[in-house]
């Protein structure tokens, strides 16, 4: 093998979406993959885990793990990339703040096993069999992962360098990331790769924000007419740029959808979820508990909306009585 | 802001005693509590209060940190509506208060641990009533300390850490 800077890739608990934006790179992959070797990657290469365990520590110089931490595997995995890279990136929401599977984490382990093996209208499953983690058969013992019982950001597991935001990041970050690494000219550890900025600042409709939102109904998107100029707030819907990092050029705003938190929070923000709590708060346009109460039912998911690529991360990580 | 779990030597103790984080405003409710001290009106020694120059003051993160470091009550306390030296922090605190005390519901931490009074400066004893009641009820309630719970949540990772140096990992091949 050349001695070309080694790069790889790992998925964890992921939809694929980041992976897909690796391929996005589209013809500039072909530039990235010029510059380094790519030497595991599992959804598009035949390299095995074995591969990786057979080179030396430190041999990689970045792995881009994406997806959160839901099993002992991924968690064994994250070990092992960790100890063979000089550089860990945790690449998109899931590996970064935890993402939406970390929503999961108002349920507790037997709440979610018992709905997918039992409950779910799909299942048909009589005799509720659920995959052990352990099961001998003739002689021999198979195992499975153990399912844990948090889903976990990728640094509440291992130490991370970097990280990519965004579900999934863009293919500009991505690839802007990647010349950082070859340049040696590394940021501090544990910066964000991406502008320390909220969306707000870089949002087509910043101009029609106004200072005073005096917000009097939260509408859901789906049930309104959105005025494709105006700030969402301003149109009383529910929009995540307040509390989040830009760098994603607004992509949901340019499509008329309001941001819904994917970059996750600048460095002066610790929790996503408050954070965008206190600035709604503070412009709801009542004063009476009764109409504050009547305006703040309108969000009918407060947790979701708020932490919708962030639970894990929050300060509370979880719903704490499950 | 620190991970630093404040309440671990006291939670371990033998007999365990609520801890409520109280932040109260400058002008009013933190110079009332004075007056009760002064006055010799007790209140719990439960009570860790962090003076504020104004309930708006107070960021919801503010209260979830306070929550994850082992509080199991906060309590807010501000002035009256209209008389806010910065005129409209204490409606805004009052709204934040409305919203939280939903995501602090849906989080599994119970409304009463969540309180917010309008105590004006010369209501001392509106102090020591406040804080004597919300002792008794997150009493009532029981430990919340979440520092100690989050330890009992990651022993999951070291289990890891001890089956990978007790027996070979199985091949995945
Ligand atoms: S709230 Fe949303 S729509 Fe309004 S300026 Fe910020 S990012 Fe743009
Ligand atoms: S607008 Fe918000 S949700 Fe959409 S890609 Fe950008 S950061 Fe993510
Ligand atoms: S100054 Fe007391 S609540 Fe604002």
């Amino acid at each position: 093998m050349s001695d070309k800077p080694k790069i790889a890739f790992y998925w964890c608990a992921s939809c694929g979406g980041c992976e897909e934006s690796i391929v996005d790179l589209a013809e500039d992959i072909l530039e990235v993959a010029q510059a380094v070797d790519i030497v595991f990657w599992p959804v598009a290469m035949d390299f095995k885990r074995k591969d990786v365990e057979a080179m030396p520590d430190g041999a990689i110089l970045a792995t881009l793990v994406n997806g959160s931490i839901r099993t002992s595997e991924q968690e064994e995995m994250a070990h092992l990339l960790r100890r063979k890279s000089q550089i860990l990136i945790a690449y998109g929401s899931c590996a970064h703040t935890g993402g939406v599977p970390s929503l999961a984490n108002q349920f507790t382990r037997e709440e979610i096993l018992r709905y997918v093996y039992e409950e779910a209208p799909s299942v048909v499953n009589e005799n509720r069999v659920r995959p052990q983690p352990r099961h001998g058969h003739n002689g021999t013992a198979v195992t499975l992962p153990e399912f844990r019982g948090l889903v976990r950001s990728l640094d509440q597991v291992v130490e991370v360098d970097y990280y990519l935001p965004g579900c999934p990041p863009t293919p500009k970050l991505l690839k802007q990331a990647v010349l950082t690494l070859l340049s040696g000219n590394l940021p501090p550890k544990g910066t964000v790769l991406a502008p320390d900025t909220a969306q707000c600042d870089q949002c087509p409709r910043k101009e029609t924000k106004p200072v005073d939102l005096k917000i009097t109904e939260f509408k859901r998107p789906h049930w309104t007419q959105i005025d494709p100029e105006k700030c969402f707030l301003a149109q009383g819907i529910i929009c995540m740029g307040p509390a989040t990092r830009s760098g994603c050029e607004a992509q949901c705003i340019r499509g008329n959808m309001p941001c819904t938190g994917c970059f996750g929070p600048t460095t002066r923000v610790r929790d996503q979820g408050a954070k965008i709590l206190s600035a709604l708060a503070s412009s709801v346009n009542a004063r009476e508990p009764e109409d504050i109460e009547k305006i703040m039912d309108g969000i009918v998911d407060p947790v979701g909306t708020f932490y919708r690529y962030s639970l894990a991360k929050s300060l509370l990580r979880a719903k704490v009585t499950r | 802001m620190e991970d630093r779990p404040v309440s671990d030597k006291l939670s371990t103790s033998v007999q365990w005693e609520p801890i409520i984080v109280a932040f109260f405003c400058n002008w009013c409710t933190y110079t009332a509590a004075d007056l009760a001290g002064v006055a010799r009106m007790g209140y719990d020694p439960n009570v860790r209060v962090i003076r504020v120059m104004c309930s708006g003051r107070v960021d919801p993160q503010f209260v979830l940190d306070a929550f994850a470091h082992g509080a199991d009550g906060v309590l807010i306390g501000g002035c009256h509506p209209g008389d806010c030296h910065y005129v409209e922090g204490n409606y805004k605190t009052l709204r934040r208060y409305h919203l939280l005390r939903r995501l602090l519901r849906d989080l599994g931490i119970e409304e009463q641990r969540l309180r917010l009074e309008w105590i004006a400066a010369s209501e001392g004893e509106k102090v020591s009533k406040t804080i004597n009641e919300m002792v008794e009820q997150v009493r009532a309630l029981g430990p919340l300390r979440l520092s100690r719970r989050f330890k009992e949540w990651d022993a999951e990772l070291a289990s890891l850490e001890a089956e990978a140096q007790s027996e070979e990992v199985v091949a995945h091949v």
